[in-house]
C-alpha cells in the first residue's frame, strides 16, 4: 500500500479548512451564475420593467407623502426602488432553491451533503453564495436605476450593503426551508403562487403603508407581519444612511428561525421531511 | 451469525500495524429502516475489512441503495449502528465521512462544470486548499486518461468516462473506504470491465476498502467478500467460495438462486 494515500487520523478542522470550503462553495456558484446568463439579464429585467413602464404609469394615481427615510416629496420611481431591490433579493432566494431542488433531483446535491464538513455549516455556505449573488444584481439595478434619477446620497451605496446581506440571508434562508420541503422540481411552481406573489405584494414595496391601511387594515395588518415588508424597510432607510430598528429586529430574527428550519429539515437525523427511497432526498 | 462471525477478512491488510488494520474499515451492526410501514432493512449486519473487496449483491429493491443512504449520512439511522474506522457515522458523522469516498448510482457531477472544476469543488468541500487540489485533480486526471480534457465540460463525456471521473473524484481526499452503488450501470461491456480493474486495482495497490453495491454475478470474483441482501434482509455474507458451499451450490448465480428462491439476476428460472 503507498503510504501516500494514507489519510492520517485526525480529529476536528481548522479554520483554514472552513474558510477553504466557504470558498469553494462560492466560486461554485459564481461560476453556475456566470454560466446561466439568461438568469442575470432575467433578473434585472424584472425590476426594471418594474421601474420603467410600472411606476412611469402610476406615478400620476400613487402619490406619496413625506414620509421617513424621506425628508421632501419623492417620485413614485424613487419609492418603490428599494422594494425592487428586496424583489431581486425574493427572486434570487426563491432561484436559489430551485436550484437546490434541481441539484437534489438530478444528484449534485449529494456531493454537498457528504462532506465531512458540519452540514449547517454547509447550508450557510451555500446561502452566503446566494446572497453574494444577489447583491451583484441589485447593485447592477441600482447602476441602471441612477441613469433613471434614481440617485440616493453617494454614502447609501456603502450604508445598504449590510441591510441587504442581512435581507439577502433572510430571503435566501426561507428559500432553503422551502426546497427541503418540495420532493419534486414540478412542485415549484406553487412556489410562485403562494410564497413570491404574496410576499410582494402584501409588502411595502410598491405602496406605502398608511395607503394600504386606509385601503383594508385587515392587509395593513398582514403587509406589518409580512417579514418581506421589514426587508424592504431596512434596505429603504439604509440607502439613505438611517436605521430602521424594528425592521432590523424582525429580519435578524427570521433569518435566524428560517435557517434553523432550514438546517433541521436538512438534517437526516431530525429531518422534517419524511424522505423515501431513490430520490427523494438529495 | 454474529457481527464477528461476519467479519470479511478475504485480503488481509497490507500493513498490519496501521491504524486501518485494526478497526474494520466498514461495520454495520443491526441496521434496520423503515420507509413510514414499508420496511427497507431489517437487522443488517456486516463488515468490511480494509484493504478489500466486498460485494453487496442484490435485486433492485433490495435495499442496496437505501444502505448506502445510511453509511454517507444522506438518510438518519433509525436503528443500529454503522462505524467507518470505528467512527460512528452518528456520533462523529465529520470523523467517518473524511475516511469515505463514495460513488453514487445516480451521475452526481456537475454538467456545466469542467473536469477540473467538479474536482476543485470537490477539494474544497473536504477543506483542501486550492494549490494542492490543483496537484492531486492533475494527477487523478492522468491516472484515469482523462488529463487532455481536463478543461472540457462533464457533459462532454461519455458514459464511462464520466463514471471514471467520479471514481477519481471519490478519491481525491484520500479515503480508506470506497462505496460504489452499481456503478457500472448503463455502461457497456468494456467500460464496465476498465472501472472494475481500476477499483480492484484500488485494493491491492491502495489499500482501499471496497464496497461494491451491484446486481450482476459477472462483477464478482472468487476472492471477494459477499454480501447477499434481498428484500431488505441479510441473507448471507462471507467470503464468495464459503457462501457458495454454505448454500450447498456450484457457483454464486445458483448459491443466489437458492438463498433468494428468486429467478436469477440474469433472468433464468431456478433449477
Amino acid at each position: 500500500m503507498s503510504s501516500t494515500t494514507v489519510t492520517p487520523e485526525r480529529s476536528g478542522f481548522s479554520v483554514s479548512e472552513y474558510i477553504v470550503c466557504l470558498n469553494g462553495i462560492v466560486w461554485r456558484e459564481a461560476l453556475r451564475f456566470l454560466h446561466q446568463r439568461e438568469r442575470f439579464v432575467s433578473a434585472l429585467v424584472r425590476p426594471l420593467v418594474w421601474l420603467f413602464i410600472f411606476a412611469a404609469g402610476f406615478r400620476q394615481v400613487l402619490g406619496i407623502s413625506i414620509i421617513p427615510p424621506y425628508e421632501t416629496y419623492i417620485l413614485y420611481e424613487v419609492y418603490i426602488a428599494p422594494g425592487l431591490m428586496a424583489m431581486i433579493q425574493l427572486f434570487n432566494g426563491m432561484q436559489s432553491s430551485l436550484s437546490m431542488v434541481y441539484d437534489r433531483e438530478m444528484g449534485n446535491m449529494r456531493t454537498l451533503l457528504v462532506s465531512p464538513l458540519p452540514r449547517g455549516y454547509l447550508l450557510f455556505c451555500k446561502l452566503l453564495a446566494g446572497t453574494a449573488v444577489s447583491l451583484l444584481q441589485v447593485y447592477a439595478f441600482l447602476l441602471i436605476a441612477w441613469f433613471w434619477d434614481i440617485t440616493p446620497p453617494t454614502i447609501g451605496y456603502l450604508t445598504v450593503l449590510p441591510a441587504l446581506v442581512l435581507s439577502g440571508l433572510m430571503l435566501g434562508a426561507l428559500g432553503m426551508l422551502i426546497s427541503a420541503s418540495i420532493k419534486q422540481l414540478e412542485n415549484f411552481a406553487g412556489v410562485m403562487n403562494f410564497v413570491i406573489f404574496p410576499m410582494f405584494f402584501a409588502s411595502s414595496a410598491l405602496y406605502p403603508l398608511w395607503r394600504v391601511q386606509e385601503g383594508s387594515p385587515m392587509l395593513y395588518y398582514v403587509c406589518q407581519c409580512n417579514p418581506f415588508t421589514h426587508a424592504v424597510e431596512l434596505i429603504r432607510f439604509a440607502l439613505y444612511g438611517k436605521m430602521n430598528w424594528v425592521s432590523l429586529a424582525v429580519v435578524g430574527g427570521c433569518t435566524v428561525v428560517f435557517m434553523i428550519g432550514a438546517i433541521l429539515a436538512y438534517d437526516p437525523s431530525r429531518g422534517l421531511v419524511r424522505r423515501g427511497p431513490g430520490g427523494g432526498e438529495a | 451469525m454474529t457481527a464477528t462471525d461476519a467479519h470479511i477478512a478475504n485480503q488481509p491488510p497490507p500493513d498490519a500495524g496501521a491504524v486501518a488494520a485494526v478497526q474494520p474499515a466498514l461495520s454495520i451492526g443491526n441496521v434496520s429502516h423503515s420507509y413510514g410501514p414499508r420496511r427497507a432493512l431489517i437487522d443488517v449486519n456486516f463488515t468490511v475489512a480494509p484493504a478489500s473487496f466486498t460485494a453487496l449483491l442484490g435485486l433492485n429493491g433490495a435495499g442496496k441503495s437505501t444502505l448506502f443512504s445510511l453509511v454517507t449520512r444522506l438518510f438518519g439511522i433509525q436503528n443500529g449502528q454503522i462505524k467507518i474506522f470505528g467512527h460512528d457515522i452518528s456520533r462523529t458523522p465529520g470523523e467517518a465521512l473524511r475516511l469515505m469516498g463514495v460513488v453514487f448510482q445516480p451521475r452526481t457531477l456537475d454538467l456545466d462544470l469542467s473536469l477540473t472544476q467538479n474536482l476543485l469543488y470537490h477539494a474544497a468541500l473536504h477543506g483542501i486548499s486550492r494549490r494542492e487540489a490543483r496537484l492531486r485533480s492533475a494527477e487523478v486526471l492522468t491516472r484515469i486518461g482523462l488529463a487532455d480534457r481536463s478543461g472540457s465540460k462533464v457533459r462532454d463525456l461519455s458514459g464511462g468516462q464520466m463514471r471514471r471521473l467520479e471514481i477519481a473524484r471519490a478519491l481525491l481526499h484520500r479515503p480508506r473506504l470506497l462505496l460504489l452503488d452499481e456503478a457500472t450501470v448503463g455502461l457497456d461491456v468494456k467500460a464496465r470491465a476498465d472501472i472494475l480493474d481500476h477499483v480492484r486495482q484500488l485494493v491491492t495497490e491502495q489499500g482501499i476498502g471496497v464496497l461494491w453495491a451491484t446486481h450482476l454475478f459477472d462483477e464478482i470474483m472468487p476472492g471477494d467478500g459477499l454480501v447477499v441482501l434481498h428484500q431488505g434482509r441479510m441473507l448471507a455474507h462471507g467470503p464468495m467460495a464459503r457462501v457458495i458451499a454454505d448454500a450447498g451450490a456450484q457457483d454464486v448465480n445458483t448459491a443466489f438462486m437458492r438463498l433468494t428462491g428468486t429467478a436469477t439476476l440474469t433472468g433464468k428460472p431456478p433449477t
